[in-house]
């Protein structure tokens, strides 16, 4: 298996300067935080508490007139079930997660496979803010301002094959470094998937940061999947495999319940979960007297994604 | 023994029971107004919700072991303090039942229903709130003495109650089982000594021959 280390000279020859700038510049935060660390003795749980800025963000029109929730409320309600299946747990739970160095091994259906470096993942990428609405299954709802780049323009770097029906993502299995895996809650690793053709969908996200710093370790650290039309468990965090396929993958929650979770796991008012109800939200942040507020197909981006399942019976295919 | 003489039980040590009763609501109620630096998290609906349900069950829980404990202290004074536990476990969880309906559904009541009906969670955990019903009405001094024989009858319901508010949680969860299994557990050992010791009283009188005597709902020598 390839491992590609940093190339500084190849990449100043191939990137554009403003991106490779830009890159250095994450990769120089990550080295003096990491190098704070180190001096202060303490631990990675200093990494946590310093906060990140991303540079060369650029803003988006995605989410305009949305108002973001607090970046207290994002991350410090998770369902992050590596560190644990109370809200509160990722955040108390993944202090000493440390996200780097963080390999991603590509396989399967693709000309180029092999196993890559974030740095090698991100490198070629410029950054963008969306603003996007997310829905978790358990009728809850928040408003995130992510970081990150279109899913589509990383996996076309990897050449897919005409068999490439669809893309399967893993999180990081490491039990040492994540508890919530010393139990079976989940078939570890986590496992999640799309179509090939939802996978490639401009709205489709690859993550790296939120409000403008990078992710947290509760929210998926180093890199995790934005798919705002899906319930919220799609979007797989911390990922560190990326396998092209000819058949859909068996994701995690559809093995654990498949009567419950779907592949296509699209948020749908109209196809109740088997145990609650699907037509209202809570808004996350909202005050304790505001009322729940309608769930919308699609999440509300039906006009954008809709057209990729004409034809099919959503409530069968939920 | 003064430490569990009538007096110092009605002087000291209900009030103390009651105060500590009242902790998890006062830790919720602080919460829910930020107060002093209690916050109830991101969504405060859901840690008001399950905060009070689990207090609900946890209350019902130790109302079940107050009749194990004469077993074991062999002595009734811990039945003085049966009806003020049961009440708090029917507050909390009609409380919860309240937050469910007026915050969480916001009085939304086409919704409530279809829960109801289509639910099976809700449709059990509304079915132990009603069975609670008749027994916090009839928590009376007065309603025990019209009634007679016929309370602690009606009292057994506290079974099936524990049964349901224990399955009512189980359903809701999402895969991780650990928490209500516990109180599973711990129902079935409530429950199963009850029958245990039954059975064996039942046994022990056909040997000696002896009819089962009756009590009271006020004689609490042998309570079962």
């Amino acid at each position: 298996m390839l491992i590609r280390r940093p190339n500084d000279i190849r990449s100043s020859e191939i990137t554009d300067k403003d991106l490779y700038l830009g890159r250095r510049r994450f990769l120089r935060g990550a080295a003096a935080t990491a190098g704070a660390v180190l001096a202060a003795g303490l631990g990675p749980r200093i990494a946590l508490a310093a906060r990140q800025r991303l540079d060369d963000v650029r803003k988006t029109d995605f989410g305009k007139g949305e108002t973001p929730n607090s970046y207290q409320d994002i991350t410090s309600y998770n369902n992050f079930y590596e560190f644990g299946t109370g809200k509160a747990d990722p955040a108390a739970n993944s202090g000493d997660f440390d996200p780097a160095p963080w390999t991603v091994q590509i396989s399967g259906e693709a000309e180029v496979t092999g196993e890559f470096t974030l740095e090698d993942i991100l490198a070629p990428h410029p950054l963008e803010e969306r603003i996007y609405r997310l829905r978790c299954v358990e009728a809850w709802s928040m408003v995130v301002p992510w970081v990150g780049f279109p899913l589509g323009d990383l996996l076309q770097r990897f050449k897919p094959l005409s068999a490439a029906k669809y893309v399967e993502f893993r999180t990081l299995h490491d039990p040492e470094r994540m508890p919530g895996q010393r139990r079976p809650v989940l078939d570890w690793p986590y496992v999640e998937g799309l179509r090939m053709d939802e996978a490639m969908h401009p709205l489709a996200l690859m993550a790296v940061g939120v409000y403008g710093e990078v992710l947290p370790n509760q929210n998926g650290a180093p890199m995790r999947l934005v798919v705002p039309w899906k319930y919220g468990f799609k979007s797989i965090k911390s990922i560190d495999r990326i396998i092209f396929r000819e058949t859909p993958p068996r994701s995690s929650w559809e093995k654990a319940a498949p009567n419950e979770y779907g592949f296509y796991a699209n948020v749908n008012p109209e196809v109740d979960h088997p145990r609650w109800s699907q037509k209202r939200e809570r808004r996350i942040g909202a005050s304790a007297f505001a009322s729940k507020i309608p769930t919308r197909k699609f999440n509300g981006y039906g006009e954008q994604v809709a057209s990729l399942y004409s034809g099919m019976d959503l409530a069968r295919n939920y | 023994m003064t430490l569990v003489s009538a007096k110092t039980i009605a002087r000291v040590w209900k009030p103390l029971v009651f105060a500590a009763c009242l902790l998890p609501a006062l830790q919720l109620g602080l919460g829910a107004f930020a107060i002093a630096g209690f916050s109830l998290g991101a969504n405060p609906v859901e840690a008001l919700l399950h905060g009070l349900g689990k207090w609900g069950l946890n209350l019902l829980l130790i109302t079940l072991c107050v009749t194990p404990l004469t077993w074991i202290v062999r002595a009734p004074w811990p039945l003085r303090f049966r009806r003020m536990l049961g009440l708090f476990a029917f507050s909390y969880v009609m409380l919860h039942f309240l937050v469910y309906a007026i915050l969480d559904q916001g009085l939304a009541w086409n919704f409530i229903v279809e829960d109801i009906v289509e639910r099976p969670y809700i449709t059990v955990g509304i079915g132990a709130l009603l069975l609670l019903l008749p027994l916090a009405l009839t928590s009376t001094r007065r309603a025990m003495r019209r009634l007679g024989r016929r309370w602690a009858k009606i009292h057994q319901l506290i079974y099936p109650i524990a049964i349901l508010g224990v399955w009512h949680y189980w359903w809701q969860v999402k895969q991780d089982w650990r928490e209500p299994l516990v109180y599973a557990s711990i129902v079935a050992l409530l429950l199963g000594a009850r029958l245990v010791r039954h059975n064996l009283r039942k046994v022990r009188s056909a040997v000696a021959g002896k009819p089962t005597t009756e009590l009271a709902p006020g004689q609490t020598r042998n309570p079962i």
